[in-house]
């Protein structure tokens, strides 16, 4: 069968309350390297991997599944509303919990409209289907659905990939808003959006993590040669 | 002889569409003709009304009441298994020899005629379980004569169900439990039901297996260990016997509207399926 | 933990399938062998006396009658059946296949009763018209067997007709094949496994219908010699006298069964080596 070696030699650290950019060409490893954070990748395919995932202190696959989930949620690139209402989108993942509570859960389901930008566009409809609304308010219904299980870091893969300019602000102003309740990690290949809104950079090449730094760091004064190439455009 | 393509095709343009003519007028024919000659039979009284003299003459009541029941029964007891059935085959395991294994058993399952699901109700629950010809032992066989149905079409609707959904679920912390029964059931329900409802119209038109598990009594079935006849079994008497073939006409005009019915839920829930993918 | 058991819990309900299949073939099997065993294989299915009361049971007619109906049923089906798939999927309007392809899958559904009273009433006569005889006979039981088992064949061999990618037929177009050929020497083949499933599915409708059969194969008790003679199916073996049989006799019947549902289980295994896609 087909073994393939997708990340090696990988070791960062992301600190809380910052955003941390994962950059780098296509298939470097950086959408594995969430689906192994939040063990999502389990639920694919045969796979191993060696060395430790810590949250806090834990090492991840020590944690419950679903804990572990709803510490560490993951938007996808292409929003991927459930089919239903745009209240029952929201108060999903709080039910699996068994918050049943009518009037508590309208008020986190407001809390988390608020937290993404987007009640104010859909306060009048909440019982009207999520699949109808735009591409950008369907990726800002995402990471209100996510902020409703109270996570503690948010991961997103390439969320603005099949966005518009407006809605795409629209999502990094929220991640900046954000900042001093959750923890961030971007993956994108847009390097632009990666200077914008990051703390911290990674770039990734063939699963490898070749230099980690301060995001004026490194998109001025790259360390490593292929850093520089991918960031100025030669490569990728 | 030799004939340049566009002419043969021309000839089988015909030969096809003869024979698809004829075909279709043979199909259409049984159906008017069986309208034809039962419409007037059918009265408020022929459906209400209590047999007399052996169905020779009064209502066809209990006949109703016996099918409606028997075949909600057969799909109340494969509805579950089948599910689950095909929960198990799509959602736990990969391709396996165990997966091969349960595929087998459901396909051997399809291809066991009806008159030996007959003759293993009647061994199993009429004699050795004990229950005689009743409507639970006719339920029983049933379901498990629809078993397969309901597994290959809740596997397909299963299957239908984007990958994706299952991942948004889990990351937002479901168990797989949980995902199954919140995000992939009910997005899978439209063709579930669809199988459901053609084991159901599978349980209405079979008579053999009926007539040696349900038996053929015409009283009105008062539990679900009481022996009853269902339409088709009393079409076939009535016609079999020749008791009387104005009341056969009837009984099976109503058998094809009944089948007619479920045939055209199944169509719309199915219609609404594939609108609810674009 | 609770995952677990769930799983477990699954697992369970999906072998009940298999458990029944085997549970199935156990009880005929219990039932059927101990008289075939004590009347002797050989003349249980090559005996052509089958008198319960005498202790004679030999069901070779039956068995000749059902692979002879069956056979004369499929023929009928899959000509008529394919011809309309092909119709349908190559040559018909768009909109006419729309309106009549679940009008055919509905007319699947009928009860194989009223197609069986529609040969007592329509086809017996108009045969004893015709060719003269009883009516009831081999020929009957299989235009009505084949009859039946069009919607069948039609929707799904239809089904698989149109699950050829188009482009096949386009690249076959385009090389300046008419439709027709385009139609039997690159969509007939790639839809084959499919049609040939059909064939199959049709052929174990006809084989195990009863009632149908019943109603108008006459069930002499005969060697059929021709297709205007009455002739008795396994499957209406079993129904005609399960009524009244008991002992030996009902065993009897169970072993009918047995060899009936061998029968189907060779059938199907060679249908499933034809059928099997070419590599």
């Amino acid at each position: 069968m087909g073994k393939r070696l997708i990340l090696r030699g990988v070791n960062l650290d992301i600190e809380a309350n910052t955003i941390v950019s994962v950059i780098g060409p296509a298939h470097s490893g950086k959408t594995t390297l969430l689906r192994v954070i939040n063990r999502l990748i389990e639920t694919q395919r045969e796979f191993m991997r060696s060395g430790d995932v810590l949250l806090d202190d834990a090492e991840v696959r020590r944690l419950d599944i679903d804990v572990l989930r709803r510490r560490v949620g993951l938007i996808f690139a292409t929003p991927v509303p459930l089919p239903g209402t745009i209240f029952d989108n929201i108060a999903y993942g709080p039910r699996l919990q068994h918050h049943h509570r009518r009037q508590q859960l309208a008020d986190l389901v407001e809390h988390s409209l608020r937290s993404a930008f987007l009640w104010d566009e859909v306060k009048d409809r909440l019982s009207t289907s999520a699949l109808r609304l735009s591409g950008g308010q369907q990726q800002r219904l995402c990471i209100a659905r996510t902020i409703a299980v109270d996570p503690e870091v948010i991961m997103m893969d390439e969320p603005t990939s099949g966005l518009d300019p407006i809605s795409t602000a629209q999502i990094e102003t929220a991640m900046r808003e954000l900042k001093k309740q959750y923890t961030w990690v971007l993956v994108t290949n847009n390097t632009k959006q990666a200077a914008r809104v990051s703390d911290k950079v990674a770039f990734f090449l063939s699963g490898e993590l070749i230099e980690m730094g301060e995001a004026a760091q490194i998109f001025t004064k790259p360390k490593d040669p292929r850093t520089d190439d991918y960031v100025s455009g030669r490569i990728g | 002889m030799i004939l340049r393509p566009l002419a043969w095709q021309r000839i089988v343009w015909f030969a096809l569409a003869a024979m698809t003519l004829f075909t279709l007028v043979v199909l259409f024919f049984i159906i008017g003709f069986i309208t034809s000659k039962g419409a007037h039979v059918i009265t408020l009284k022929f459906l209400f009304g209590m047999p007399e003299r052996m169905g020779k003459e009064g209502g066809i009541l209990p006949t109703i009441i016996a099918t409606i029941y028997i075949s909600l029964l057969a799909i109340a007891i494969a509805t579950p298994i089948g599910v689950g059935s095909a929960v198990y085959l799509c959602e736990y395991t990969r391709e396996s020899p165990i997966t091969r294994v349960i595929r087998f058993g459901a396909d051997a399952l399809a291809g066991v005629p009806s008159i030996i699901f007959g003759l293993f109700g009647f061994i199993l629950f009429v004699i050795r379980l004990r229950m005689g010809w009743s409507l639970l032992a006719g339920g029983l066989t049933l379901a498990f004569m629809i078993l397969p149905t309901i597994i290959r079409t809740s596997e397909e609707a299963i299957r239908a169900v984007p990958y994706n959904l299952r991942e948004v679920s889990y990351s937002l912390g479901g168990a797989k439990s949980q995902t199954i029964v919140r995000v992939v059931l009910p997005n899978a329900l439209p063709g579930i039901l669809t199988g459901v409802i053609l084991g159901m119209g599978r349980s209405v038109a079979e008579t053999a297996v009926v007539i040696f598990t349900a038996g053929s009594s015409l009283l009105m079935p008062k539990s679900l260990f009481d022996p009853a006849r269902t339409m088709a079994v009393h079409f076939y008497i009535l016609a079999r016997e020749g008791l009387s073939m104005e009341r056969a006409y009837g009984t099976a005009l109503l058998l094809i509207i009944a089948i007619l019915l479920i045939n055209v839920v199944a169509y719309l829930l199915m219609y609404r399926l594939t609108r609810k993918m674009r | 933990m609770r995952e677990k058991l769930i799983e477990k819990g699954l697992l369970l309900v999906a072998f009940s399938a298999v458990a029944m299949i085997f549970l199935i073939a156990y009880l005929i099997f219990r039932e059927g062998v101990p008289l075939v065993a004590k009347v002797g294989v050989w003349d249980f299915i090559a005996s052509t006396r089958w008198a319960p009361s005498k202790g004679s049971f030999g069901i070779l007619p039956m068995i000749v009658g059902s692979l002879e109906v069956t056979l004369l049923a499929v023929i009928i089906g899959a000509t008529l059946g394919l011809s309309c798939a092909m119709f349908l999927a190559e040559f018909a309007p768009r909109w006419s296949v729309r309106i009549l392809k679940p009008m055919i899958e509905l007319l699947a559904g009928i009860p194989s009763v009223v197609y069986g009273f529609i040969g007592v009433v329509v086809l017996i006569p108009f045969i004893r018209r015709t060719f003269g005889g009883p009516g009831f006979s081999v020929l009957a039981a299989a235009i009505i067997l084949g009859i039946m088992i069009l919607p069948t064949v039609i929707a799904i061999s239809l089904d698989a007709l149109n699950a050829v990618p188009p482009l096949y037929k386009e690249g076959s177009l385009a090389l300046g094949a008419t439709r027709w050929q385009t139609l039997h020497r690159v969509v007939l083949p790639a839809a084959r496994s499919g049609i040939i499933a059909a064939f199959i599915l049709g052929m174990g409708r006809a084989i195990g219908e009863t009632m149908a059969v019943i109603m108008v194969a006459g069930n002499a008790l005969t060697m059929p010699t021709s297709l205007l003679q009455p002739v008795r199916t396994l499957t209406s073996n079993i129904a005609l006298e399960m009524g009244y049989a008991s002992g030996d006799h009902q065993a009897a019947l169970f072993a009918t069964g047995m060899v009936l549902f061998v029968i189907i289980a060779i059938l199907n295994t060679i249908a499933l080596v034809i059928a099997r896609p070419r590599t």
